[in-house]
């Protein structure tokens, strides 16, 4: 029987990173992939004639420019278009747009606060500061502050001597930052709230914290890190919808030649000897391998897909207690035309970026309590964009592909679990909500698709919905992520490692955790690139 | 009416009331003594409207002669190197011509409009020279860039676009083909040419009719994401493309002031058009000995380390052999690599190994020199398959 170099458990963007960079160090590698399409969450479907929906995420900016060079992903069908802008509708019937323009944006926000207008630089450049900083950790290997291995060392020297170079100042605000709330960050710059309401969305997306909580500054960043082109904190499509980045993967794998196995269930990572040698698919077959690469989030990996056994206790019993709590929802809408929004202006090209009508910082607080209170949130934030205003190939001329993030959702209702009415009922929370906004909006659509954490837990496997697989916070971030001692990508078990977002640097379509791990195996077969 | 000199510096093209009023970044440019758009409101998303939609350009201010009269291929067989007895009536092609030394005087696109009727568009303007290369030719030479207005419309979108206006079976135009259209009673010529590297078409209509053209496009335009862009974003199509461009790759052969600064067309990767079969042409007894000799130099294209551009910076190889000087530089946004054209000397485009540029870049004060390896690579950093589709695609 055949035994292949590596088995890579998921064909998410992560696993087909990794699996690229081994193919392309020539290895024979295989991805296998529990649905009959790739992607994970990284992933276009056409489920209306004509319109070609990014079902889970929806924008690109966060993979790593570095990547998409090794990996020749623009040779392969990759193209990443900006967008300009966004606004935020009031519910005073105002708006707030932001421009790519530095004085048109200037102008903007005075019309709201004159002092915003001009401490908006001083925001800029402090989120300038701390994503520089950690930029450069993202396609590093976190050292571990507790070994001795020179590599560890030197790694943490890097940082504290870069930390050093940062100034006295500059390090204290560093340190406050990794731990503070959004709304204290931007209360040190901002009065306006519908200023602040617009900004603050980001650091809640896809986060169980309200704006309030501490530690959701450090998810605003998160969000910041992106560049298109080398411009830091802007966004943009995948041309083609987000499966284009799985897609130009795949091509780039292959091209290597390496093999992709849709609908092909892993349903157990077998291990001997304390070494992974295969897995066993759900119909029963057996594919062997010289190692085991998961790109499952951590729960998934270590507490469904393997027996107890093979694991050290305390090891799984972390794995239990990673935060993975699902907060978001996402509805994917075709729309039969392009829909008045009255309260923008016509030529504002905020409305070919990110809309909002999350007014206020305690707009999206409330939003909060809805989803400790096991119901999703009756004021949705949302996060709303027609791509096809940009991209001519996500929906037929004149006619429009709407994509819609919705914060906060909560993965088990306090009435008991999800199902189709509650999803239903859900998904006419939201229309009405940008109903409210634009009067024509319902008749125009043609088909959504509502999905809920629980949807997207059955159909991308990420544990509760959660969109990172596993939360942002400081406690599980770098050398704690997924699990302190665990966060070099090597599982406790000879020959498994982990590639998923629940590993250093975390979730977004990124690619960093996937050519983290690469470079990791890469490193113990002693293979140079 | 056309100002006197003393009027005005930069005249104005036919669509300068459109384009004016739109120009929000009030950037403008001298394009052969034409006011023309540098950017209208962004050159990124100008620039993304080339690679993903559309965009529409004013290319007016383009040098264009008509040449006609019975002796008219004969003649441009001996003004081009290449051989135009194959280029048939509907066909568009791209051209250079050279002094008797065999340097490249200057590049542009002639348009076979019928028999022994031809349009020559190019970046400078060269009337002395065609004129006194056509001496005992039966042709006729004017310059008539002031008669024509001319668009082009670039990017996956452009066909969808033309075909929303009513040009019934553009789709089917083959590249570097012309053809013509009725718009409402006044005649268009429609090219697929362009200089983006893409999907593309060339428009050229009485100016009388510029602004008609101008507001149809825009109207049907608006849902094929149609937008106007500068020469700021157009210069980038260009660079990813791999074109060449006066001033910039080549010096004109009749212009630069120092000896050893004109290329030949092998030593700008132009060895493609040079026919040495079809008899004689101006340069060919120079050209031949070149072929036999060896070059000078090579165009090539360069991959660079790091994301900054390399505008002219020297090209090392080794220690510090100077070997070449980069001529355009760019990030392409579109194929996410740090691109270059540069001029080496020969040998040294062969030798794949230890080649590097010296990047310097200004930062707060203080300049930080980064020393980036780099790579030769075809120049055609970008080359869609779309471009060369036909039927061709509606996005
Ligand atoms: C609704 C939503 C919106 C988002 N929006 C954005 C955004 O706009 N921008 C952004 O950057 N990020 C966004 N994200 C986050 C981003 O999409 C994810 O963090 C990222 O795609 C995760 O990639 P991954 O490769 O690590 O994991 P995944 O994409 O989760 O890949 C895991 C793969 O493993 C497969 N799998 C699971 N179990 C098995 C099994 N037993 N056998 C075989 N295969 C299995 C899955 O089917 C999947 O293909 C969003 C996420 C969601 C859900």
């Amino acid at each position: 029987m055949k035994v292949y170099d590596a088995i890579v458990i998921g064909a998410g963007h992560n696993g087909l990173t990794t699996a690229a960079y081994l193919a392309k160090a020539g290895m024979d590698v295989i991805v296998l992939e529990r649905q009959p399409y790739i992607g994970g969450a990284t992933v276009s479907r056409e489920l209306y004639p004509g319109f070609t929906y990014s079902n889970c995420s929806y924008v690109c900016s966060l993979m790593r420019p570095e990547i998409m060079r090794d990996l020749e992903l623009p040779r392969h069908g990759l193209q990443v278009i900006p967008y300009e802008g966004g606004v935020t509708m009031m519910r005073n019937g105002d708006y707030f747009a932001t421009y790519p323009n530095h004085d048109q944006n200037r102008r903007e926000i005075a019309r709201h606060s004159a002092h915003d207008a001009e401490a908006y630089d001083y925001f800029g450049a402090e989120t300038l500061r701390q994503c520089r900083f950690i930029k450069k950790m993202l396609l590093t290997t976190p050292p571990d502050p507790t070994s001795f291995k020179p590599r560890d060392l030197f790694g943490l020297l890097d940082i504290a001597r870069r930390f050093h170079g940062l100034g006295e100042e500059w390090m204290y605000d560093t340190i406050r930052f990794w731990t503070m709330s959004c709304a204290d960050f931007l209360d040190q710059y901002f009065e306006s709230e519908v200023v602040k309401g617009h900004l603050a969305g980001t650091s809640i997306i896809g986060t169980a914290l309200g704006p309030y909580s501490p530690g959701s500054a450090y998810v605003l960043l998160h969000h910041y890190m992106g560049e298109v082109d080398g411009s830091i904190g802007s966004w943009g499509y995948a041309r083609g919808g987000m499966g284009a980045v799985s897609g130009s993967l795949a091509n780039s794998f292959q091209s290597y030649g390496g093999e992709i196995r849709t609908a092909a269930e892993v349903e157990q990572i077998i291990v001997k000897n304390n070494r992974a040698v295969g897995v066993a698919l759900s119909g029963g077959e057996e594919v062997l391998g010289k190692m085991v690469i998961s790109n499952m989030d951590v729960k998934r990996t270590f507490d469904k897909s393997m027996d107890p056994a093979d694991l050290p206790e305390d090891f799984l019993h972390r794995v239990r207690n990673f935060k993975i709590r699902g907060s978001s929802g996402k509805l994917n809408i075709a729309l039969d035309g392009l829909p008045d929004f009255p309260s923008i202006p016509d030529g504002c090209r905020g409305r070919t970026g990110d809309m909002h009508v999350s007014d206020s910082m305690e707009y999206l607080e409330r939003g909060y309590d809805d989803w400790k209170d096991g119901t999703w949130s009756r004021e949705p934030y949302i996060d709303m964009m027609i791509p096809s205003l940009t991209d001519p190939t996500m929906a037929p001329p004149g006619k429009h592909y709407m994509s819609v993030f919705v914060q906060y959702v909560p993965p088990y209702l306090a009435d008991g679990q999800w199902n189709d009415e509650k999803r239903a009922a859900f998904g006419k929370t939201v229309i009405d909500k940008i109903a409210e906004y634009s009067p024509n909006f319902k008749d125009l659509i043609l088909h959504a698709e509502v999905r809920t954490p629980w949807d997207i837990e059955n159909e991308t496997g990420l544990t509760e919905g959660n969109i990172f697989q596993g939360e942002l916070t400081m406690d599980q971030l770098m050398f704690n992520r997924p699990v302190p001692g665990y966060a070099q990508y090597r599982a406790p078990v000879k020959n498994l490692y982990m590639c998923g977002s629940s590993t250093h640097p975390g979730g977004g379509v990124m690619g960093a955790p996937g050519a983290n791990a690469a470079r990791e195996i890469l490193l113990d077969m002693r293979i140079k690139t | 009416m056309t100002p006197e000199p003393y009027e005005a510096q930069l005249l104005e093209t036919p669509f300068h009331a459109r384009t004016s009023s739109l120009c929000s970044t009030r950037q403008w440019g001298n394009w052969s003594g034409f006011a023309s758009v540098n950017a209208y409101t962004s050159v990124d998303m100008e620039y993304f409207a080339a690679r993903s939609t559309a965009a529409l350009f004013d290319i007016s201010p383009m040098t264009k002669y008509a040449i006609t009269g019975s002796d008219a291929a004969s003649y441009l067989n001996r003004l081009l190197t290449r051989n135009m007895e194959k280029v048939k009536p509907g066909r568009v092609v791209y051209a250079v011509w050279c002094n008797d030394a065999g340097m490249v005087i200057d590049d542009g696109t002639v348009f076979c409009l019928g028999e022994n009727d031809y349009r020559l568009c190019s970046q400078e303007r060269h009337l002395p020279w065609l004129l006194d290369s056509a001496i005992g030719y039966n042709v006729e030479i004017k310059d008539i860039t002031s008669g024509i207005a001319a668009l082009a419309v670039q990017g996956p979108t452009s066909s969808a676009v033309l075909k929303a206006m009513g040009l019934v079976g553009i789709e089917n135009l083959k590249p570097y083909s012309l053809t013509e259209f009725d718009l409402d009673g006044h005649s268009l010529m429609v090219s697929r040419t362009g200089f983006t590297g893409d999907l593309g078409y060339e428009l050229w209509i009485d100016p009388g009719a510029a602004e008609l053209l101008w507001d149809r496009l825009m109207e049907v335009g608006s849902l094929y994401g149609l937008r106007p862009m500068g020469s700021e974003a157009l210069e980038m199509t260009r660079i990813e493309a791999g074109f060449i461009q006066a001033g910039v790759e080549f010096f004109p052969g009749d212009l630069p002031t120092r000896p050893d600064r004109l290329r030949s067309p092998f030593e700008l990767g132009m060895g493609w058009l040079v026919d040495f079969d079809k008899g004689h042409f101006i340069g060919r007894r120079a050209l031949l000995q070149e072929k036999k000799t060896g070059s000078r130099y090579a165009l090539v294209g360069l991959d660079i380390e790091g994301n900054k551009p390399a505008l002219h910076s020297f090209v090392y190889q080794g220690k510090d052999t100077e070997v070449g000087i980069v001529a355009s530089a760019m990030w392409s946004p579109t194929c996410k690599r740090n691109i270059a054209i540069a001029s080496l000397k020969t040998p040294y485009h062969k030798d794949n190994h230890g080649l590097w540029v010296d990047v310097y870049v200004y930062r707060e004060l203080k300049w930080e020199r980064i020393h980036a390896s780099c790579k030769v690579v075809d120049k055609q950093f970008f080359n869609p398959p779309r471009r060369w589709a036909t039927p061709a695609g509606d996005r």
